[in-house]
């Protein structure tokens, strides 16, 4: 394995899928780096969501490889893809809704450590991993709410709750499907913050329409259009781009 | 992220959130409560004993109906299947010259496991509908069976002949069910303090998790075929006990063991005392089966009027069984 392909958080070759008529990945050859803070933009349809549900493992792509820190990962199944150390967020918030914020992480702690199958001992006996699931929600500045379910609270601390789920596996790569959606637009700016604020060493894709999210957060964009990748670079080089502002920036003006 | 000031420190500290995280285990003392009932109706009505001792057994069917509905969020109609496979087993090895109590009850638990491991491994590929019509396959497709296999059953008529041996060479099961209430008293508790284990284990919240949100639990990495697998075989296993007590202490196995009502009637008292919290089958179970009790001696012929009178006033009143009822009364 040569340096090229170690610095790769993760990466796909030619990677393809149909349903039918419809292609949604076209020979899609997408690079993220170690820490990178990338975004993934297009306009609907575009197949940005079912590029994240390949790379996870929710869909099985018709050719085309993947890989995770440099091995190849495209038979192996979702959850072994989270133990290699990718972690998503939903585009509409999946969270274990009547349980509290701090069983939330704390399951997904407990599965990073291969604790969960335990039958034997008490949850409460593993009281780092609680630890550990509160001083994430402390970090995000959820602390008061640790103990309250999930469904009690707003929307937009519920998408933190997400983040929180997410940290939790203990990423190398971080796919957050439109983080923001669905937040009121002043909470937009928390969630923005919290991203902002995650540890270098976790590369994260963006995935999102907000382009004043994207251009605050991304350092690199790449723009699909109908399942492939049309371009690729920092974010000025991006806004520049004739075809770009074509093809989405401007239908995004026209709306 | 390291801005943790005294406010923090205070929700950290034994009050706080971890704390109480960690202390959920522990045995609240009202958790003593349905015990020291079944101790006292032992004193208190010597006459009905035996009613007492199905209903112990009948709990234990209803807590391993928990285990699967109420925690793993599998809606099963078939549940009666392993039930009535720990009856057989057990009926069986009893009318056959093993009448041994103890070792015929680990048989039937183990019979019972073995047929929820095979079944699940088919059954629980699906989901909603389709699995519940699954359930309602294996559980009729054992009926039909043990309908057929009458030499080994003796089919419609029933299993005839068991003789059930003294516990330990000791304790005789008398005619007043003494025996038999003792008996299926500690076998319950032994069951529900397994079950109480699972459930708090971090296993029995993932299965939590996998109940609320499937997605979530495959995002985050969880097994979830594996975990449903594990408590589908042990709840199985523990409806084959409760069959198995049943079988033992009334020296009796029919083909209703297996049958749809058997695995719908489970359900209603477990719907009737509150699904997924451990303790809906000592208040369901023993409302139900007090109540037929009663309204068949008073109306041999209309008594389910009434029970379905109770279901319509659980379903309108107190959603989430009398449990939750409860809870808001608390609040």
């Amino acid at each position: 394995m040569n340096e090229a392909t170690t610095a790769l958080a993760l990466e796909t070759r030619l990677l393809c899928k149909s349903f039918g008529a419809l292609t949604v990945a076209d020979r899609i050859d997408f690079r993220l780096q170690r820490g990178a803070r990338h975004a993934l933009i297009g306009p609907n349809g575009a197949g940005k969501t079912s590029f994240v549900n390949l790379v996870t493992g929710a869909l099985r792509p018709d050719s085309g490889e993947i890989l995770i820190d440099g091995s190849v990962v495209t038979e192996l199944a979702q959850s072994v893809r989270v133990k290699r150390g990718l972690a998503r967020t939903f585009q509409v918030t999946a969270l274990f809704r009547r349980l509290s914020a701090l069983e939330n992480v704390t399951l997904a702690i407990a599965e990073r450590e291969g604790v969960a199958g335990d039958l034997a001992r008490p949850a409460g006996r593993y009281r780092w991993i609680i630890e550990e699931a509160f001083a994430l929600l402390e970090g995000l500045e959820l602390a008061a709410d640790a103990l309250r379910p999930v469904n009690m609270l707003a929307y937009g601390r519920q998408r933190l709750i997400e983040i929180a789920v997410a940290l939790g596996l203990g990423p190398k790569v971080l796919l957050l499907d439109e983080p923001a959606a669905g937040v009121p637009s002043r909470e937009t700016e928390l969630v923005a913050s919290v991203v902002e604020r995650l540890p270098s060493d976790i590369a994260v894709l963006i995935i999102d329409h907000d382009m004043g999210l994207v251009f605050r957060l991304a350092r690199r964009i790449t723009v699909m259009v109908e399942g492939r990748i049309l371009v690729e670079g920092p974010p000025e080089a991006i806004a520049a781009d004739p075809e770009v502002r074509r093809v989405y920036l401007g239908e995004h003006e026209r709306r | 992220m390291a801005t943790a000031g005294p406010v923090r420190a205070d929700l950290r500290a034994e009050s706080g959130a971890v704390a109480v995280f960690a202390r959920r285990h522990r045995v609240h003392p009202l958790e003593a409560l349905p015990w020291a009932a079944a101790i006292a109706a032992f004193a208190l009505f010597p006459s009905y004993l035996p009613l007492g001792a199905q209903i112990l057994a009948t709990i234990l069917f209803a807590l391993s109906a928990d285990l699967v509905l109420g925690y793993a969020g599998i809606v099963t109609l078939g549940h009666a299947a392993f039930f009535g496979v720990g009856a057989y087993t057990a009926g069986i090895l009893a009318a056959h010259g093993w009448g041994e109590p103890i070792s015929g009850l680990i048989a039937a638990a183990l019979a019972a496991a073995l047929l929820g491991l095979i079944s699940g491994l088919v059954v629980l590929r699906t989901t909603g509908l389709t699995l519940l019509m699954q359930t309602l396959v294996v559980a009729t497709l054992l009926h039909e069976a043990a309908n057929k296999a009458s030499a080994l059953t003796g089919g419609d008529d029933g299993l005839q002949g068991m003789v059930v041996w003294p516990i330990f060479g000791l304790f005789r099961f008398d005619l007043f069910g003494r025996t038999a209430y003792v008996y299926c008293l500690v076998v319950l508790f032994l069951g529900w303090w397994t079950a109480r284990q699972i459930v708090q284990s971090p296993f029995g919240r993932s299965l939590t998790g996998i109940r609320e949100n499937v997605l979530r639990m495959h995002a985050i990495g969880a097994p979830v075929m594996r975990r449903r697998l594990v408590i589908y075989t042990f709840a199985a296993g523990l409806a084959g006990t409760a069959g198995a007590l049943i079988a033992q202490t009334t020296q009796f196995v029919g083909l209703g063991f297996l049958g749809l009502e058997r695995s719908g009637t489970i359900l209603i008292m477990l719907i009737i005392g509150g699904v997924g919290r451990l303790y809906g089958a000592f208040i369901g179970v023993p409302l139900y089966m007090i109540a037929q009790d009663r309204f068949s001696a008073i109306e041999p012929v209309y008594w389910y009027f009434e029970i379905g009178l109770l279901m319509v006033l659980t379903v309108v009143f107190a959603r989430g069984g009398l449990f939750a009822l409860i809870d808001r009364l608390r609040r």
